[in-house]
């Protein structure tokens, strides 16, 4: 996102942060924080600059800092750009016991990137991340708001070659989208 | 067939939906509680019961409710913890993404007996999907007049709302959940006071997990005595178990409390025994912060008794020899497996999850989790056994949450069952380089080659 771009939702966002705050009693809109960072996050490029985070706290009216604070504690939300794909593979107990770190190695392999690189066309980023909830149809991996389960290392090539047609954050906004 | 009472339609056609749900007997709790039954009738039902929280404690929940501060001229809240996080724990995203409707009754019908107006369902982040889903049940409930001013005609009403978490694991402890649901950083409260009396916005609370919720809609329909009929002693009513790792079924699945673990295991109608025709090594049996046992102590407690999968039975022996029921996350190893490698990504989990605001937990779990990586690449040095039991006993007890806890438990557990098996690590560094190293040669303990 160029500098001079000015960040504000659109029309449609806006209505849907009027519904969000009505979610919450009088002078509790902070609770919306989360919420509206998920919505900023989809609607400027994936990832959440400092003057996103400061557009975000003139909506809710609060401090720069309460919105940095909480953005830096919670893993969901990306404080330096990522890819427009990015794929995100849990590792923890249950998926490495079901071949969690041959799928990971594969996507490396694959991407030529390691874990925490984006590759240098912008396009993928991958992360690795600690359980989904997803140990029941492990190895898994997360792009958007989908779940792939039951990976095998053909089926990642299968969703790679679909995902590098792709050539904007969608994946990502569709998934942050709280629809009410 | 055992008895189900959360999953019995989990395989209707369309039981997503609110048309199908309603068909098959849905929301009838909440028109038998709202015109029949006093907030307190149904406080009673629930406490007759015996259900347990099923997040992981197993505090009774009626009891729960009872704490509640009823004087106060607050807004009272509940407010569903749906923040699945547990290592091994999936059971929530399969109830509400099967049957949501089933959670939104169970929301209903309890908020009414706390006399709660709004309620929120705080649902991990990493669920965006399952967030769709229920705000799509909550309008057709909405539609139905099931929420909303005065529902079925009643002077009751409740709004109910979804809250997005953002990935963090904290946030299942329930005071992390509320600061969280505030719009702050995860960081847990310090107790007292409750949120049973200052909860969210300072407000008298009670948070329940998605099961213990959805639970009180058989329990107001069949009455507490119904539903304590089933199940052994304390541990009453069904339980959903997220079973995963080497075994040949995984996934979710409702039994009646008291079920053998040996059946459970090897039956077909559960987890079908063990995969690729291996043995099992050990069980973790209740989410990753319960101890690891090995498998002559899951299947049969130190006395030699069967072990059945209550919370009474799998603690038998308290941590010496036995575990806990948890949340039910039952994660199966087979003898390939590496007990130290999969410690390392439990250490690697509570290090990544520490909150950061107790120094024993901030420090201690980046430590275990250093020091277990270094014993599982072939590097560990002599002393690195006794400096992790060190490090995970001046952390239990010591901070404000219990995540610190669950963080040394998995270590103390392992290295007391397993101990061996880090000593190899320590003394063969060069086998343990291929991370592959016991699919390659499953460990044997020199112990049992001696006395053989």
């Amino acid at each position: 996102m160029a500098e001079t771009t000015t960040i504000e939702f659109s029309a449609s966002t806006k209505a849907l942060v009027e519904r969000i705050l009505k979610r919450y009693p009088e002078g509790r809109q902070k609770s919306a924080l989360l919420p509206l960072l998920h919505l900023a996050q989809a609607e400027f490029g994936g990832w959440l600059s400092a003057p996103t985070m400061d557009y975000v706290a003139s909506i809710l009216n609060i401090k720069p800092i309460e919105v940095y604070e909480v953005a830096s504690f919670y893993s969901m939300f990306n404080l330096n750009p990522v890819g427009k794909c990015l794929i995100e593979v849990c590792r923890t107990g249950p998926c490495m016991l079901r071949g969690a770190n041959d799928i990971i190695e594969h996507i490396e392999h694959k991407l030529g990137i390691k874990e925490g690189e984006t590759t240098p066309d912008g396009k993928f980023t991958l992360k690795t991340v600690e359980c989904l909830g997803s140990c029941g149809t492990a190895p898994m991996l997360q792009c958007g708001a989908d779940y792939y389960e039951n990976l095998t290392n053909e089926k990642v090539d299968q969703l790679i070659a679909k995902w590098n047609t792709i050539n904007d954050h969608s994946t990502y906004m569709r998934s942050n989208r709280v629809e009410l | 067939m055992a008895r189900k009472l959360l999953l019995q339609h989990e395989n209707v056609p369309g039981i997503n939906t609110f048309e199908v749900y309603r068909k098959n007997g849905g929301y009838a709790s909440v028109e038998k509680a709202l015109k029949s039954m006093t907030p307190d009738e149904v406080m009673e039902e629930v406490k007759k019961s015996g259900l347990r929280g099923r997040g992981g404690a197993g505090f009774p929940a009626g009891m729960k409710w009872s704490f509640l501060d009823r004087k106060s001229e607050k807004p009272r809240y509940l407010v569903c913890n749906a923040d699945e996080s547990e290592p091994g724990t999936f059971k929530d995203r399969y109830l509400m993404e099967k049957i949501p409707h089933l959670l939104i009754e169970g929301m209903i019908t309890s908020s009414y007996s706390l006399g709660a107006n709004t309620s929120y369902i705080y649902v991990r982040g990493e669920y965006m999907y399952v967030i769709r889903i229920l705000e799509k049940a909550i309008e057709e409930a909405y539609a139905a007049g099931f929420l909303g001013k005065n529902i079925l005609g009643t002077n009751y009403s409740l709004d109910l709302f979804v809250q997005p978490g953002a990935g963090a694991y904290i946030c299942g402890e329930e005071t992390a959940l509320l600061e969280s649901l505030e719009g702050k950083r995860g960081n847990p409260r310090l107790k007292p006071p409750f949120p049973a009396i200052a909860g969210l916005y300072a407000s008298p609370t009670v948070v329940n997990n998605v099961e213990t919720i959805a639970a009180v809609v058989p329990i107001v329909n069949q009455g507490g005595d119904e539903y304590a009929k089933i199940g052994i002693g304390k541990s009453t009513g069904t339980k959903l178990i997220s079973a995963s790792g080497h075994i040949n079924k995984p996934g979710v699945y409702e039994i009646e409390l008291g079920l053998p673990v040996e059946e459970f295991i090897y039956s077909e109608e559960y987890c079908g025994g063990i995969w690729k025709g291996r043995k099992m090594k050990a069980v973790v049996a209740g989410g990753s912060s319960v101890p690891i046992l090995p498998t002559d102590l899951i299947l049969k407690t130190a006395k030699g008794e069967q072990r059945l999968m209550t919370y009474e039975s799998l603690s038998d022996g308290g941590f010496v020899s036995g575990t806990m029921l948890g949340s039910g996350g039952f994660i199966v190893l087979d003898e390939t497996a590496c007990i130290v490698q999969h410690l390392h990504t439990f250490a690697r989990f509570y290090h990544h999850e520490s909150c950061g605001q107790c120094s024993p937990c901030r420090e201690g779990t980046g430590w275990m989790e250093k020091v277990i990586h270094r014993i599982e690449h072939g590097h560990g040095h002599q002393g690195d056994i006794d400096l992790l039991v060190d490090v995970a006993k001046k952390i239990e007890g010591n901070t404000i949450c219990p995540l610190g806890d669950a963080a040394a438990w998995p270590v103390a557990s392992a290295i007391r069952h397993f101990r061996e098996e880090f000593e190899y690590h320590i003394k063969y560094p060069e086998k343990v380089k291929n991370p592959k190293h016991f699919e390659l040669e499953p460990f044997v303990s020199e112990k049992s080659l001696v006395t053989a």
